[in-house]
């Protein structure tokens, strides 16, 4: 067996693999939409043909644009995250099928579909453009200065939008977005792009406490800076889960830039003041975490514990297989089709269902460090783990939030949630990992002698196959 | 950078392992907690439409769940519903009485006596159904005594009719009832404001006055005084008692004169004359002789200061608290602090008509699973042994001659030896006396046991003797039972 870091060792393209796998999504897909019309209204939806022409569709125009651009890419991404989608769309429209029943119909769905379509063709739009993800590198302050400016437009007079006491969401020509979910995109190629540059300066040892060398204090600027944006983010914004994943993100790519486990101790110091300081002054965090710590005795209050409440119910009512579509009443939870849908799915697919979720997303965050580990540039580690970071952070917030395992902060569920801009960010995170994959697992160019024709220089041409 | 990567992969496989297990914790092994809680709508929810058992009388049910085209699958329906609620309840969706609550696990199917039938419907991938409940009244006396008691005009009040022998409920009937359709209705604004209503109505029409409601009992509790007298060994049916215009209260300067001023007959009259005349002088005398000891120890063999029934939630235990000398003689005659549910005073009589032997009284009959197989049968058991056989038979021959020749005639029913007496009590000077009636007949072989309770009506108030307005009931409830 060849070690794929082994020198003369050529990846297969695994098209074939992929294509494969898309099916067995699309049958996931195709077939929760049906098993929700068939256990919410007894019938198969009327939209059926359109339904997964559609969908099959997308995903085809995904995996031609794979094929042709990216021929080299991870063959496992792709067929992950369009089972993820197309599982998450049925589940809404299960939801728009209740809301519809308690007569506050939504047509969640097809607007979650408008969105999907939107997150492929930018996915397929970013990997036809970005031959070769390094060129990013050059926007590194350019993207890092976006990523703040987009997290000040809900400020912004006319296009801001406060919702649920956060400051997240702008409206722009009836629409309603998010900019935060770009900007953790964003903030991954300034990170990298940083980190890449400044590592070394970064890795000197400073102090050494306990087998640990702690970083020198002049090198402790960036760090502070990125603590202060996401304290700035709390406070400004009352928008806990973001801040956590801003800096929790910034921490991860830091300790992998400049491998000392140093930085985890001192973010983590960090990390721990904040929260002492949010859990003391900022009100919400304190109601967040008393709820969290005993749910059951604010199910009356205002706010309260109503909604993860409803949510732990509703997965104990699912337990092992769940319930079957239309036999549960997931609309009991407020906003069970974004925030809190794997509660929905929880309690009408079951605990299994549930594990298969989690599964997934710990095979994307695995494709993603797997391709991290055999990328060739550093540039390209950095952005592979930053990427997979991000999901991983906010599946295990946002679920472990649903779940009772940490206190809730509000985050979407990648690919699942209703959510454009969510979902259109995600596509977009999925395309750098397939174009940095295609990067990694694309064969060494071979290099040709040409000293012959060019006798004086020596010059390399690099051929590519 | 690859060591540090490798060290993220942990961490995120220790991040996604976490989120598994507790998973698993939540909605596996934390699920019947979830479920238990009181909050959990999605309990009540299933537990509200789901189709019930029903409840037998005879074999009409009196409730049973009938499928419904709105969001839950089944309606909750009473086919008789005044008549029988105060003993059915009602099965809301916020709450449940009667034997709708108490019968809960049988009726929804939950009773572990149901696991094979529950069993078999998850196989069968049938939808859960719950098993009957078969009660012991009988048809004929509940719609005896319930047109007897709404043949009064604004009666307020309550029947309730024993088989001596087994303690079997036959009737049990309060009013003013209520519609539990109303209650179990799927439209819950309109359940609220019904509700509201039925609990702000001062008539109480939710109480089952039957169980609920403990009143003095008047006379008849001169049943009990008497059965203490004979049980002391010092008196029978015979025995000369002191009779006459008042009693002198002991440790007191007040005088307690009979109902109808006169003297009972005589200085000196019998026991059996005195019941019959329902002499208050004869048994504040007896009360005060035989002393606080043994008249509460008289009166919870009949079982007061305690609750017999075991079918129905919401149950006032019958009063004999302690007394100081003067109270003792008052409760001699049903006064003073003695109080006692219309069930309690059936159960004296049902005792004295058991030969002594008071038989705990029961509401289910039978439990059946849905295929209408038995799957449980209450068996009649011994509540106390009140008093010996031969006080029962003593008590017996008063009671019949208080029918036959004294103030609880108007039971009388011909070719029938009935055992009756009668009862009014005192309340505050600004209400009517509570009027009672209770009875067993035949007196020789005892097949039915009744107490009556008018609490109010709108009769006037000089007509209120127990006889007049208790006795029709008991004797029609009584008629009821022994007709072939």
């Amino acid at each position: 067996m060849s070690d794929p870091g082994a020198p003369g060792f050529v990846h297969r393209r695994r098209r074939g693999a992929e294509l494969f796998l898309l099916l067995a999504a699309l049958v996931v897909g195709i077939g929760a939409y049906v098993a929700v019309g068939l256990g919410v209204e007894g019938t198969v939806p009327a939209d059926i043909i359109g339904y997964s022409g559609w969908l099959a569709a997308l995903t085809i125009a995904a995996h031609v644009a794979v094929r042709l651009v990216a021929p080299y890419a991870d063959p496992v991404l792709l067929p992950l995250v369009a089972a993820l989608n197309g599982l998450g769309l049925a589940v809404i429209h299960r939801l728009d099928l209740a809301y519809e029943a308690a007569d506050k119909p939504h047509t969640f769905a097809q607007q979650q579909l408008t969105w999907m379509t939107l997150g492929i063709a930018l996915f397929i739009v970013t990997i036809v453009v970005l031959r070769d993800h390094r060129s990013l590198q050059r926007l590194t302050y350019t993207a890092g200065l976006a990523g703040i400016a987009l997290l000040l437009l809900p400020f912004l007079p006319v296009i801001g939008n406060p919702k649920n006491g956060a400051n997240i969401w702008i409206n722009v020509a009836g629409f309603s977005f998010q900019p935060g979910e770009v900007t953790k995109l964003l903030l991954v190629i300034a990170f990298s792009g940083y980190l890449v540059r400044h590592r070394d300066a970064l890795a000197l040892a400073g102090r050494r406490v306990l087998f640990i060398d702690l970083p020198r204090g002049r090198d402790l600027g960036p760090i502070l800076a990125m603590f202060m944006v996401s304290m700035m983010i709390l406070v400004l914004q009352n928008d806990l889960g973001s801040s956590l994943l801003f800096f929790g993100l910034f921490l991860v790519m830091l300790y992998v830039a400049t491998e000392r486990p140093g930085w985890l101790l001192v973010g983590g110091l960090l990390f721990g003041a904040g929260a002492f300081a949010a859990y003391t002054f900022v009100g919400n965090v304190q109601n967040r975490f008393n709820i969290w710590l005993n749910p059951m005795d604010y199910y009356y209050e205002s706010p309260g514990s109503f909604q993860p409440v409803e949510a732990l119910f509703g997965l104990g009512w699912g337990g092992l297989i769940g319930r079957g579509f239309g036999e549960g009443t997931p609309e009991r939870i407020i906003y069970a089709e974004s925030d809190y849908i794997i509660a929905a799915i929880g309690e009408e697919l079951g605990l299994t269902a549930v594990m298969a979720v989690i599964i997934c997303y710990g095979l994307i965050v695995e494709r993603a460090l797997r391709i991290a580990l055999i990328s060739r540039d550093g540039f390209g580690k950095l952005m592979a783990v930053g990427l997979g970071s991000i999901v991983a952070l906010q599946v295990f917030v946002v679920i472990g939030g649903v779940t009772g395992l940490v206190p809730l902060t509000g985050l979407t569920t990648p690919f699942l949630s209703y959510g454009g801009s969510s979902l259109v960010a995600n596509w977009v995170i999925i395309a750098l990992l397939i174009r940095i994959s295609d990067q990694a697992r694309r064969p060494i160019p071979r290099m040709i002698d040409l000293s012959g024709t060019f006798d004086s220089e020596t010059t390399q041409v690099v051929k590519l196959t | 950078m690859n060591k540090p990567i490798r060290t993220i992969s942990v961490f995120c496989l220790l991040l996604f392992l976490a989120l598994l297990v507790n998973a698993s914790y939540v909605m596996y092994f934390r699920a019947d907690e979830l479920a238990a809680d009181a909050k959990n709508r999605r309990v009540i929810n299933a537990a509200f439409s789901r189709e019930r058992g029903a409840i037998l009388v005879g074999k009409e049910p009196v409730a049973r769940s009938v499928p419904s085209d709105d969001k839950y699958e089944f309606q909750r329906t009473y086919p008789q519903p005044f008549m029988y609620a105060p003993i059915t309840g009602y099965f809301a969706y916020y709450s449940q009485t009667g034997i709708e609550r108490s019968q809960s696990g049988v009726l929804s199917g939950d009773d572990e006596r149901l696991f094979v039938t529950r069993l078999v419907d998850m196989l069968s991938n049938a939808e859960p159904k719950g098993g009957n409940v078969e009660l012991t009244i009988d048809p004929a006396a509940q719609a005896a005594a319930f047109d007897g008691l709404q043949a009064l005009p604004g009666a307020k009040g309550a029947v309730v009719a024993l088989e001596p022998s087994t303690g079997k409920v036959l009737a049990m009937v309060s009013s003013p009832t209520f519609d539990p359709n109303l209650l179990a209705s799927h439209d819950l604004g309109a359940v609220e404001d019904e509700s509201t209503r039925l609990e702000e109505d001062p008539a109480t029409p939710l109480i089952n006055r039957t169980v609920g409601t403990t009143l003095p009992p008047g006379s008849t509790f001169k049943l009990v005084t008497a059965a203490a007298a004979i049980e002391s060994g010092n008196y029978d049916k015979d025995s000369l008692v002191p009779g006459g215009f008042k009693f002198q209260l002991p440790q007191s300067d007040s005088k307690v004169g009979n109902y109808d001023q006169g003297n009972c007959g005589g200085d000196k009259i019998t026991l059996t004359q005195a019941l019959e005349v329902s002499c208050n002088v004869t048994f504040l005398s007896l009360a005060n002789e035989l002393g606080a000891e043994a008249m509460t120890e008289q009166a919870e063999a009949f079982g007061f200061n305690s609750t017999a029934l075991e079918d129905l939630p919401g149950q006032a235990p019958s009063l004999y608290p302690e007394m100081d000398a003067p109270q003792t003689s008052l409760s001699g005659i049903g006064q003073s602090s003695v109080t006692a549910t219309p069930l309690q005073m059936a159960m004296v009589a049902a005792g004295i008509a058991n030969d002594g032997q008071v038989m705990r009284p029961y509401l289910v009959d039978e439990v059946r699973a849905p295929n209408a197989s038995l799957l449980d049968k209450t068996d009649e058991s011994t509540y106390s042994q009140a008093v010996s056989s031969d006080t029962a038979d003593e008590l017996t021959e008063m009671m019949v001659s208080t029918v036959d020749n004294g103030t609880a005639a108007v039971a009388a029913i011909p070719g029938v030896r009935v055992a009756g007496k009668t009862g009014t009590a005192q309340s505050s000077g600004d209400r009517p006396p509570y009027a009672w009636f209770v009875s067993f007949a035949p007196a020789d072989d005892p097949q039915v046991a009744v107490a009556v309770l008018v609490e109010a009506s709108e009769t006037a108030r000089d007509e209120i003797a127990g006889g007049t307005l208790g006795g029709p009931i008991a004797k029609a409830i009584m008629e009821a039972v022994m007709a072939p």
